[in-house]
């Protein structure tokens, strides 16, 4: 392999690696505080806000519905304005990080709804605002979910990205589509998989790691 | 702890009615008419069976429900018509601890019992020693790192004391506190909730469905059915003439006085014609709890007595017998006079021929 086609694979996985790491980050401080507001804003519980709650339902709803490859197309112009311009490894995180808000809210409510009700009540007892209840009980119990999901929206992202060449983003995805097919490198193509391969495998038992660290309750099967 | 001792508050339910609308549009009525006042520093039991109202009842009291109308007043508080800050205030003075527990997983026992406090806004030196107190009050001292998935149920719940206790409380109150735990740790921790009301002198309002749990901490007791309180008292008076039909039937579970199952088959209601035996309930109370009565009903009116079944019983420190027997049924209401001149109580409970 030549020495010119080792630094395109090095560059390709640091862009690949870049827009994930920024797009995650990002949709990670949307997609919290939205998928916080989502598990815990029907009608009854404890922000209570029914009609925002059904609306954003939607919109999420809607956004994911959305297969990734049209999005980056559909929101061109919106990505113009946030970054200067809609071609590029920069200008891809915007249709990534828009991709990755909706889908980690709901990880992020699913995780939030698994946490015993009888917590929030014993909150409650002892006086919490709602805001405590969320940051003290809520946030912490469901961590160990939090990073599973989390884990799940990084391993996505790395799928995603490889998508975004379409609008000039580099990356792996892009190496492995210009090289392995068009110009027809078959080798190209498979060090790529092999790299992304490797890629999701590390990010997924860091992920795991973190979660079995973080996660204080019995194992399970041992039961309470 | 604080230099204030926590001092009792009373807790008074005038006329409170709860109904919970369902899902059809219409509602179900967990509460209705209720009125009891629990004293100020006296522990009291609510006992009734699953879907009564007892959790109604009890979070009424800190304000989880809302009654639908009457008045739920804590200290004389008004805990119905409290929101907000206000509500979050008279919670402070309000410890609650439950069936299962309700302990955050992922903190350790220091941090469950610290959750309140920092909930208060408590500063975190202050949280530290108060939290070291606790431990100890509770007697954890060496699992106060230690996560609750490695703690046993009994130490759970006294996690769930320490940290019911943490602000001070004026009342605390217990839903099924022990409804998860063996009886030996159940005494315990009876033990524990007996101590901390001495000492502290703070209100306990708990329920239970287990007559046990009432007989050997509570001080007062009310029965409640389908949502109404049916009978409500000094536990020792209620113990000893229950007025009430399910109070009766707790009762005969936890003293084990029940019918043996021979007699129970052929009893009737009225007195058949022809010989017969009455089946009577004799209580034995106060005073005359270890006099030997049957023995002296024997010399002095020559009726003879069949034990069917019996058990002395002790609440707090006052014993009562419990005797269920049969006698001639032409005799029987001689003896019920005798005994009753004796201070002794009696219920026909049906007749054999
Ligand atoms: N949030 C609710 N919504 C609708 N119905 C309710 C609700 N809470 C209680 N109920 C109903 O009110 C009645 C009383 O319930 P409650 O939980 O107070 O009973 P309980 O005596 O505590 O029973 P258990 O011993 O099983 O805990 C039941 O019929 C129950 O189904
Ligand atoms: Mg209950």
């Amino acid at each position: 392999m030549s020495a010119n086609l080792i630094s395109l694979l090095m560059e390709a996985t640091w862009q690949t690696l870049y827009m994930v790491a920024i797009s995650a980050v990002l949709g990670t401080i949307f997609g919290l505080p939205l998928g916080v507001f989502l598990a815990t804003s029907q009608r009854g519980e404890l922000l209570s806000r029914p009609v925002i709650n059904k609306v954003l339902g939607l919109v999420v709803n809607a956004a994911r519905s959305v297969p990734f490859i049209i999005l980056v197309v559909a929101i061109i112009p919106f990505t113009r304005m946030i970054a200067g311009t809609s071609i590029g490894t920069t200008a891809a995180i915007v249709p990534l990080t828009i991709a990755a808000v909706p889908f980690i809210a709901r990880l992020i409510e699913n995780a939030i709804r698994e946490v015993d009700s009888g917590l929030i009540e014993a909150a409650r007892a002892m006086g919490a605002t709602p805001l405590q209840i969320i940051r003290k009980v809520l946030i912490p119990e469901a961590l160990p979910s939090i990073t599973l999901g989390l884990t799940l929206a990084v391993v996505s992202l790395i799928g995603y990205s490889a998508m975004v060449g379409a609008v000039g983003g580099e990356g792996l995805g892009d190496l492995g589509i210009r090289y392995g097919y068009q110009r027809f490198m078959p080798d190209v193509m498979a060090i790529v998989v092999v790299i992304l391969v490797v890629l999701v495998q590390l990010v997924q038992s860091v992920g795991e790691w973190i979660a079995a660290k973080v996660d204080k309750r019995a194992p399970k099967g041992r039961g309470q | 702890m604080s230099d204030a001792k926590s001092q009792g508050a009373s807790i008074v339910f005038q006329s409170v009615e709860k109904a919970f609308h369902k899902p059809d549009g219409g509602y179900v009525s967990a509460v209705s008419d209720a009125s009891l006042t629990v004293d100020s520093g006296a522990i009291t039991g609510i006992i009734g069976r699953s879907g009564a109202g007892k959790s109604t009842m009890l979070r009424m009291v800190n304000g989880l429900e809302r009654p639908t109308s009457g008045q739920v007043l804590v200290g004389g508080q008004d805990v119905g018509a409290a929101q907000g800050a206000k509500l979050r205030d008279i919670r402070r003075d309000v410890g609650m601890i439950f069936q299962h527990f309700n302990l955050l997983a992922s903190r350790t026992v220091a941090g469950n019992i610290a959750l309140p406090l920092e909930i208060a806004g408590v500063p975190a030196a202050k949280i530290k020693t108060r939290v070291a107190d606790l431990i100890d009050r509770v007697g954890l001292n060496t699992q106060s790192n230690n996560y609750p998935a490695e703690l046993s149920g009994g130490q759970k719940q006294r996690v769930g004391i320490a940290r019911a206790l943490a602000t001070e409380p004026k009342v605390l109150l217990s839903d099924e506190a022990t409804s998860a735990l063996d009886p030996e740790t159940t005494q315990t921790v009876l033990t524990l909730l007996k101590d901390i009301n001495r000492d502290l002198g703070l209100t306990i309002l708990l329920i239970t469905h287990e007559m046990a749990v009432v007989r050997d901490i509570a001080s007062h007791v009310a029965v409640i059915e389908g949502g109404k309180i049916v009978e409500s008292g000094k536990t020792y008076d209620v113990f000893t003439a229950p007025q009430h039909k399910t109070t009766r039937s707790f009762l005969s579970g936890v003293t084990g006085v029940t019918l043996p199952a021979f007699i129970k088959g052929r009893m009737l209601k009225s007195r058949p014609s022809g010989a017969a035996k009455e089946v009577m309930r004799v209580t034995f109370a106060g005073t005359h709890a270890t006099d030997p009565m049957l023995a002296l009903l024997t010399r002095d009116l020559g009726i003879e007595v069949n034990i069917l079944a019996g058990a002395v019983e002790e609440i707090g420190i006052k014993p009562f017998g419990n005797l269920l027997v049969s006698l001639d049924a032409d005799k029987a209401s001689d003896a019920r006079t005798y005994l009753e001149k004796h201070g002794l109580l009696t219920e026909v409970l049906g007749y054999v021929s």
